[in-house]
């Protein structure tokens, strides 16, 4: 049983503040994603949990006692480092019991629990070898190992998987996720991978700048994001941003991208959702390239454009549309689109749009 | 690069290899004909042009190793019979042994090469082992004036160190530390320890300090990962760092030189003192001067894989 609080955590490199009033409370066996780009403070956050890094406010609570000024060896909790941090003059054995010799363990235990470990992660055949002798996998294989030996309250892992190569991390990923099912602790994961945190996370913390921009479960940071940061970084390829107008029709709401000369039709209800938020201008509409429907012939509803550029990656296309002076990503079946320049109809489907204030980015809330 | 060679390359090649060759004949030419002095009957030594086809003998190391006296007249044949092979050698140089009773009396060589032992294996292991200290401090910790106190550190190699021997001398007599040991390994020590701190640091910046991390995750002390972590870790840069030092205190020789005249004198100063005056004894100084290379060069040899891994550190990410 392990909780996690962060209340409200306060960081700075000399005049810089890199973490801003953090709170976040963590449940026990949760496992929790941390997300942003590199400097964002996510990976400050994590090793400040770890007692590697200190913090100038706030308290860090682990099942509720403060444990901000121990040091990080009296903390129980294991790390999972980007770069394996094997010790590279120890056997892969020996890596594994390092965390057991500081506790004193007799040596049939630890022996005992380094080979339960190694059975667990099926790395018993590389016990009595190096880590120079490994392969980025099994290295990081063996650093979890090290991680889940001493069945720590809380397991921190920096970016593990992201030295790999992409097949091995998506290999690792799975593992992880296995072995996080099965062991069930608490564990706080940096990436700045969104797929990453999308197919490992219960919940996702998005930072940006030091700032947490979202909490939610994946679906809820893909689905409703809370505003453009949120929209932009998460899900690939990138949500469609673009500044947008709403007018009245006859009995529909039209949405303008931009100077586009035509307008997408929406539901009339668009507008008393919007409540004026579109007449004094500063709107942002976010669609997801699969919320964009393209059709080859004209339908109702459906506006011409001209296909721009087409990147095919397999199982599908995204297709580069010209709107106005805007282009518009639309995500279609793979070759649906024959090549650039082809003439093609395309709507914007209402469920899928996402409407921000242009300013401060925030999500309007609107779903239609 | 090309995966065949032309032959233009190979003749190139061919050439670099003879050229090493060459350069490695003379560098090892001096050290050729110490050796070779060193096994050479007396007369000898001083031909010219050099002997190079000789029978070897071990009689300078006999004379290196003993107290003699020239004898005025020819020794007493009984004397000569009685006396062991090695005596027989120095009877048949017109010399005698020195003995009190029955002990044969030492030469003062070995005393002198056992200071030299003494002073340079201490100051290594303390040069090297502050130098490692201190290097992991400036690694790992952020410390005010960092750069100014590592330039400052480096700044006292900027001065030919025998420039502040005089002043060094009179300190020296004045607290007493002229001719001991103490005071030589101090000074050595003093010598090195800017060398070592920055050797050191090279070697520190390059192991990751995940390392320290995850073994203080792990539940250990700093300390406990500076030990079971670091050190493991830096053995490399310990090795090269402890050669090259050694290599410094064992050489050298102005120092003490002026510091040191009997208790403490280390092998340097002494080996030329014997020279002595009318015909120097070239073979016997060869001898001492031999045998003094060899610490340096076991040493060396016993450390080169960590030396050529030292040497090339760093450059190569890995």
């Amino acid at each position: 049983m392990t909780q996690i609080e962060l209340r409200g955590i306060e960081k700075f490199f000399g005049a810089v503040q890199v973490i801003h009033n953090l709170n976040l409370a963590i449940a026990d066996n949760e496992f929790i994603v941390l997300l942003g780009q590199s400097g964002c403070g996510k990976t400050t956050t994590l090793r400040a949990i770890a007692g590697l890094e200190t913090i100038d406010q706030g308290d860090i609570l682990i099942d509720g006692k403060p444990v901000q000024h121990l040091k990080a060896a009296d903390r129980d909790i294991a790390m999972v480092f980007q770069s394996f941090s094997l010790y590279p003059h120890m056997t892969v054995f020996e890596n594994i019991a390092f965390p057991l010799r500081a506790t004193r363990m007799g040596s049939d235990e630890v022996d005992k629990s380094v080979r339960e470990v190694a059975r667990v992660l099926r790395i018993t055949d590389l016990l009595g070898k190096k880590p120079s002798a490994l392969s980025g996998g099994d290295m990081q294989r063996v650093a979890i190992g090290r991680a889940l030996v001493r069945r720590p309250k809380a397991m921190l892992m920096d970016e593990p998987i992201g030295a790999l190569d992409a097949k091995l991390r998506e290999e690792m990923r799975a593992e992880i996720k296995r072995l996080h099912i099965k062991q069930g602790s608490t564990t706080i994961y940096v990436t700045h991978d969104q797929i990453e945190a999308m197919s490992l996370a219960d919940r996702i913390v998005i930072m940006h700048e030091g700032f947490i921009q979202q909490v939610g479960t994946p679906d809820e940071v893909y689905s409703h994001p809370a505003n453009l940061f949120v929209a932009q970084f998460v899900g690939s390829p990138v949500m469609n941003v673009a500044d947008a107008s709403v007018a009245e029709a006859a009995s529909a709401a039209t949405v303008t991208i931009g100077d586009a000369p035509a307008g997408f039709e929406f539901p009339r209800e668009l507008l008393s959702k919007l409540n004026g938020h579109a007449a004094n201008g500063g709107l942002t509409l976010g669609i997801r390239p699969e919320g964009v429907l393209v059709r080859r012939d004209a339908a109702p509803g459906y506006v011409p454009v001209e296909a721009h550029i087409i990147e095919p990656l397999g199982s599908f296309d995204v297709v580069d549309l010209k709107v106005g002076s805007k282009m518009l990503r639309a995500r279609t079946k793979a070759g649906y689109v024959a090549g650039p320049g082809e003439k093609v109809h395309v709507r914007i489907d209402p469920e899928q749009a996402h409407f921000f204030d242009t300013a401060s980015g925030k999500s309007l809330g609107v779903r239609l | 690069m090309a995966a065949v060679r032309t032959s233009s390359e190979i003749a190139l090649n061919r050439v670099a290899i003879v050229s090493v060759l060459i350069a490695t004949l003379i560098f090892l030419a001096p050290i050729y004909w110490i050796a070779s002095t060193a096994f050479k009957p007396k007369e000898l030594a001083i031909t010219v042009p050099p002997t190079v086809l000789f029978q070897p003998e071990i009689t300078p190391f006999i004379r290196l190793f003993t107290k003699r006296v020239q004898m005025q007249k020819a020794v007493d044949p009984q004397v000569y019979e009685a006396a062991p092979w090695w005596e027989k050698r120095i009877y048949d140089g017109g010399e005698r042994v020195l003995k009190v009773g029955k002990d044969v009396q030492l030469s003062q060589y070995p005393n002198r090469f056992m200071n030299s032992l003494i002073v340079a294996i201490i100051s290594t292991v303390l040069a090297v082992g502050m130098g490692t200290f201190t290097a992991y401090g400036f690694s790992r910790f952020k410390i005010a004036g960092e750069a100014d106190l590592l330039f400052f550190i480096l700044s006292t190699r900027m001065l030919p160190p025998v420039v502040v021997a005089i002043p060094m001398f009179l300190m020296y007599r004045l607290v007493g530390l002229n001719d001991s040991h103490i005071g030589l390994i101090i000074l050595y020590v003093a010598f090195n320890l800017s060398f070592s701190v920055w050797l050191m640091k090279g070697f520190m910046d390059e192991i990751p300090k995940e390392y320290e991390e995850a073994a203080l995750v792990d539940g250990y002390t700093r300390m406990q990962a500076f030990f079971k972590i670091v050190l493991p870790e830096a053995a490399t840069g310990i090795a090269a760092t402890a050669v090259f030092c050694f290599i410094t205190a064992w050489n050298e020789y102005a120092f003490a030189l002026i510091m040191t005249n009997r208790r403490a004198q280390t092998a340097p100063p002494f080996i030329p003192s014997q020279i002595g005056s009318g015909l120097p004894d070239w073979t016997t100084i060869a001898a001492g001067t031999f045998l003094f290379l060899l610490p340096v060069a076991i040493f060396t040899f016993l450390l080169r894989n960590h030396l050529l891994r030292g040497v090339t550190f760093g450059a190569i990410r890995k």
